[in-house]
C-alpha cells in the first residue's frame, strides 16, 4: 500500500492534448513509470505515451459471454429435457433450434454486464475518493477543458525539486503539489 | 452520409465550403463552451417555465396509466376490446410499436458507432433515453395482457414448489429474454456512456446536493487516461454486443407471429422486414424529440441541419425495405396458391377493416417515401417534426392491420368476430405517450442530453501534430 499521508505527486496542468502528450513523453524517457494523465475526453495518444495499450476488458467480455452462452444453454436443456420433460406436438425434448434465442440472449446478457462491471472493476470504480480532488485547479479543468499530468511520489524517481523542474520544462499552465 | 448535388447557399455559416455539406457541429466551439452549453442546461438555477407546464401536462396524461391499470387489476383484462379469436389487440399492438420506437437509439448508438458515423454523438444520449423509456412502455403492455400482472414472475425460470418450468419451445418464452435482456444492456450501456459527464457535472455544480447526486452517479470519474482508454474498449464491445442484439429483439417478436400458423403471420419476410419498420418508426419519434429539443435548448449547432438530413435519409432507406416487405406479402399471398392466405390479403385490403390498411399505405408509404428524396424537405425541421408523428401513425396501424385482420377472421367462418378497443384500451395506451413524455422530461432536466466528451472528441482542438510541435499552429488556427 502507499503511503496514506504527504504528497500523492506532483500535478501539471496543460491547455492543449498535444502539450500534454509531449510532457508525459519525456517523463517516461526520463524513466518515470508510476504517472498518470487526465483528459476530458479520451487521447490516444495520451496512452501511447504513457506506453498503456492492453486492456483485459475484451477477455472479461468473452469470458462473460461464454459463461452466459453455458448457462443460457444448460439451463433450457436441463429444463426441457430433464426437469420439465413435455411432449408438444410430437416435437423432440432436446429440440435445439428452439433453444437458440434464450441462449443466444444469456451470451449477449452476461458479456455487457461483465463488461461493464469489469471496467469499472479495473477502474477502480467507484472511487469517490481520491488525492487529487483536492489539487484547486483538477476539479474545474479536467473533466472540461483542461490536460493534467500527474508525476507520483510512489515513483522511486520522484524528487520534489527535480520533478517539478522537469515538469516546468515543458511550459505547463501550473504545477501544484498534490497532498493525500 | 454525404449529399451529392448542388451546393445550396454558400454562405450560409453552417455550410462547410470544402464539401457542400451542412456542418456536424457549428464552427466556434471550444471544450469550455460545449462544457457550459449542455452542463448549463442541467445545472441551472431557472427551471423554465415551459418544462414544469410540459411536465404538469405529461404528468396529468401519465395519470391514464394509473388509473387504466387500477381498474384493469380489480376487473381483469375483459375491460378491454380483447375476444376470441381477437385476443391480442391493443396490449400486443402497443408492444410492438413502442419497442420498435426503442430500436432507433440502440442502432444509433451502437450501429453507427461501429459504422464511425461521428455524426450520432450528438444525438446518441437522448436517442438512448428514448429507447429505455419505450422499453419501459412497452413492457408494460404484455405484462398486464398475461391477465395476472402479479404473477408475471412465472414467466422466469425458477425453481417453485408447482415444479413448474417454462417452455422454451415457444416464442413468447424466447420474448421474455430477449426484452429484459435488451431492456438490461440498454440501461447499461446508457449509464455507462453518462459517467464521464456525470463527472463534469459534479465538478461544475453549485448546490451540494446536486455535487452529492453526481458525485455518486459519477462513481469517482476523473479522467484518467488509462481509465478512457479501458473505458472506450468496453463502449466498442457493447456496441458490439448491442448490435445483434437489437436486431435479434424485433427478430424474437415477429418470431412470435411468424412462428404462428396463421395466415398473414406465417411467413419469412417478417424479421427483416419488423426490424427495418422498427428503425423507421424510431427514428422518426428521434425526430419527434430531436426537432423541439434543439429548437427549446438552442442545441441548434450540435444538433444541426446534417443530423436531421441524416435521420430522414435513413428513414428512407429503412421506409423502402418496409414498403418491398408490404409488396412482397401482397405478392406471396397470391403466389403462396394458399387459400387462406389470399383470402387473408383480400380482407385486409377490403373487408370491414379495409380503412385501417390503406390507412397505413398512406401514412408509411405514400406521404414519407414520395417527399424524402427532396434534400429541401429534408433539412426543413418542421416538415421532419409532421412527417414524424405521420409514419409513426403510419407504424403503429401497421401493428393493428398485422395483429387484427389476421386475427378476427381466422380459418373458421363460424368463429370470426370483430374487434373494437374500448376506453379502457385508448386510457391505457395515451396514459403511456404521457408516461414516456415525462421520463423524458426529467432525462432532460436531470441528465447530460448531449453526450459531452464525446462531442469534445469532433472539436478540431483534439488534432495531435506528429510530433506535437506544430499542434498549437493548428489550434490557433482552429480557434
Amino acid at each position: 500500500m502507499p503511503p496514506r499521508e504527504g504528497v500523492y505527486g506532483l500535478l501539471a496542468e496543460f491547455n492543449t492534448p498535444a502539450e500534454l502528450v509531449h510532457a508525459t513523453r519525456l517523463a517516461h524517457r526520463a524513466g518515470f513509470r508510476r504517472m498518470e494523465s487526465y483528459t476530458p475526453y479520451p487521447v490516444e495518444e495520451a496512452a501511447e505515451a504513457l506506453h498503456f495499450h492492453k486492456t483485459r476488458v475484451p477477455l472479461l467480455c468473452l469470458l462473460g459471454g461464454l459463461a452466459g452462452l453455458t448457462t443460457g444453454a444448460l439451463l433450457e436443456i436441463w429444463i426441457n429435457v430433464w426437469g420439465y420433460p413435455l411432449n408438444l406436438r410430437a416435437m423432440p425434448l432436446f429440440s435445439w433450434p428452439a433453444f437458440v434465442v434464450p441462449a443466444y440472449e444469456c451470451t449477449i446478457l452476461f458479456a455487457g454486464l461483465s463488461t461493464c462491471f469489469g471496467m469499472l472493476a479495473l477502474n477502480g470504480l467507484p472511487q469517490l475518493y481520491h488525492p487529487l480532488f483536492n489539487a484547486p485547479n483538477f476539479a474545474d479543468g479536467a473533466t472540461s477543458d483542461k490536460f493534467f499530468l500527474c508525476l507520483e511520489s510512489s515513483d522511486p524517481r520522484f524528487d520534489p525539486v527535480e520533478t517539478r523542474k522537469l515538469l516546468e520544462g515543458c511550459s505547463p499552465v501550473s504545477v501544484v503539489e498534490v497532498q493525500h | 452520409m454525404a449529399t451529392q448535388g448542388p451546393i445550396p447557399e454558400i454562405d450560409d455559416p453552417m455550410i462547410d465550403p470544402r464539401t457542400g455539406e451542412y456542418a456536424v457541429i457549428a464552427p466556434g466551439h471550444t471544450f469550455r463552451s460545449v462544457t457550459q452549453k449542455i452542463a448549463g442546461i442541467v445545472l441551472t438555477d431557472n427551471t423554465p417555465m415551459a418544462w414544469l407546464g410540459g411536465l404538469f401536462v405529461a404528468a396529468t396524461v401519465a395519470m391514464g396509466v394509473v388509473i387504466a391499470v387500477t381498474w384493469l387489476v380489480l376487473k381483469g383484462v375483459g375491460i378491454w376490446g380483447i375476444t376470441i379469436p381477437g385476443a391480442w389487440g391493443f396490449a400486443i399492438i402497443n408492444f410492438v410499436w413502442w419497442i420498435g420506437i426503442g430500436h432507433a437509439g440502440t442502432l444509433i448508438s451502437a450501429i453507427l458507432l461501429l459504422f464511425k458515423q461521428t455524426w450520432r454523438n450528438s444525438i446518441n444520449r437522448f436517442a438512448e433515453a428514448m429507447t429505455i423509456f419505450a422499453v419501459c412502455c412497452a413492457a408494460m403492455f404484455p405484462l398486464l395482457h398475461v391477465g395476472r400482472p402479479w404473477l408475471g414472475y412465472w414467466l422466469l425460470p425458477y425453481p417453485n414448489s408447482m415444479n413448474v418450468w417454462p417452455q422454451f419451445r415457444s416464442p413468447l418464452a424466447w420474448d421474455v429474454f430477449a426484452v429484459s435482456t435488451y431492456a438490461t444492456i440498454s440501461v447499461v450501456f446508457w449509464y455507462m456512456g453518462m459517467i464521464p459527464d456525470f463527472g463534469t457535472l459534479r465538478d461544475r455544480a453549485k448546490s451540494p446536493l446536486a455535487k452529492y447526486a453526481y458525485g455518486i452517479l459519477s462513481m469517482g470519474w476523473r479522467g484518467s487516461t488509462r481509465h478512457w482508454i479501458r473505458y472506450e474498449s468496453a463502449s466498442l464491445l457493447l456496441a458490439g454486443l448491442s448490435t445483434p442484439l437489437v436486431l435479434s429483439v424485433h427478430t424474437t417478436i415477429s418470431f412470435d407471429f411468424a412462428v404462428a400458423a396463421m395466415a398473414g403471420w406465417h411467413t419469412t419476410i417478417f424479421p427483416p422486414y419488423f426490424v427495418a419498420g422498427a428503425v423507421y418508426s424510431g427514428f422518426a419519434m428521434v425526430l419527434t424529440l430531436a426537432i423541439p429539443i434543439r429548437k427549446f435548448y438552442h442545441l441548434e449547432d450540435l444538433v444541426t441541419l446534417r443530423h436531421l438530413d441524416n435521420m430522414a435519409k435513413v428513414m428512407l432507406a429503412t421506409g423502402s425495405i418496409v414498403a418491398y416487405g408490404y409488396g412482397m406479402e401482397v405478392f406471396m399471398s397470391w403466389y403462396s396458391a394458399s387459400h387462406w392466405e389470399y383470402f387473408m390479403m383480400w380482407n385486409r385490403m377490403f373487408g370491414p377493416m379495409g380503412w385501417a390498411y390503406w390507412m397505413l399505405i398512406l401514412t408509411n408509404l405514400a406521404i414519407p417515401l414520395t417527399t424524402l428524396w427532396s434534400r429541401k424537405l429534408r433539412v426543413n425541421a418542421a416538415y421532419l417534426f409532421f412527417l414524424s408523428f405521420v409514419v409513426n401513425i403510419g407504424m403503429w396501424f401497421e401493428r393493428f392491420v398485422i395483429v387484427v385482420t389476421s386475427l378476427y377472421r381466422d380459418y373458421l367462418p363460424s368463429s370470426w368476430g370483430t374487434y373494437r378497443a374500448t376506453k379502457w384500451d385508448y386510457m391505457l395506451f395515451i396514459g403511456t405517450w404521457g408516461l414516456f413524455s415525462t421520463l423524458f422530461l426529467l432525462f432532460a432536466r436531470f441528465a447530460p442530453m448531449v453526450p459531452m466528451s464525446e462531442i469534445r472528441t469532433m472539436l478540431p482542438q483534439t488534432r495531435i501534430g506528429k510530433d506535437g510541435e506544430n499542434a498549437k499552429a493548428v489550434v490557433q488556427e482552429a480557434i
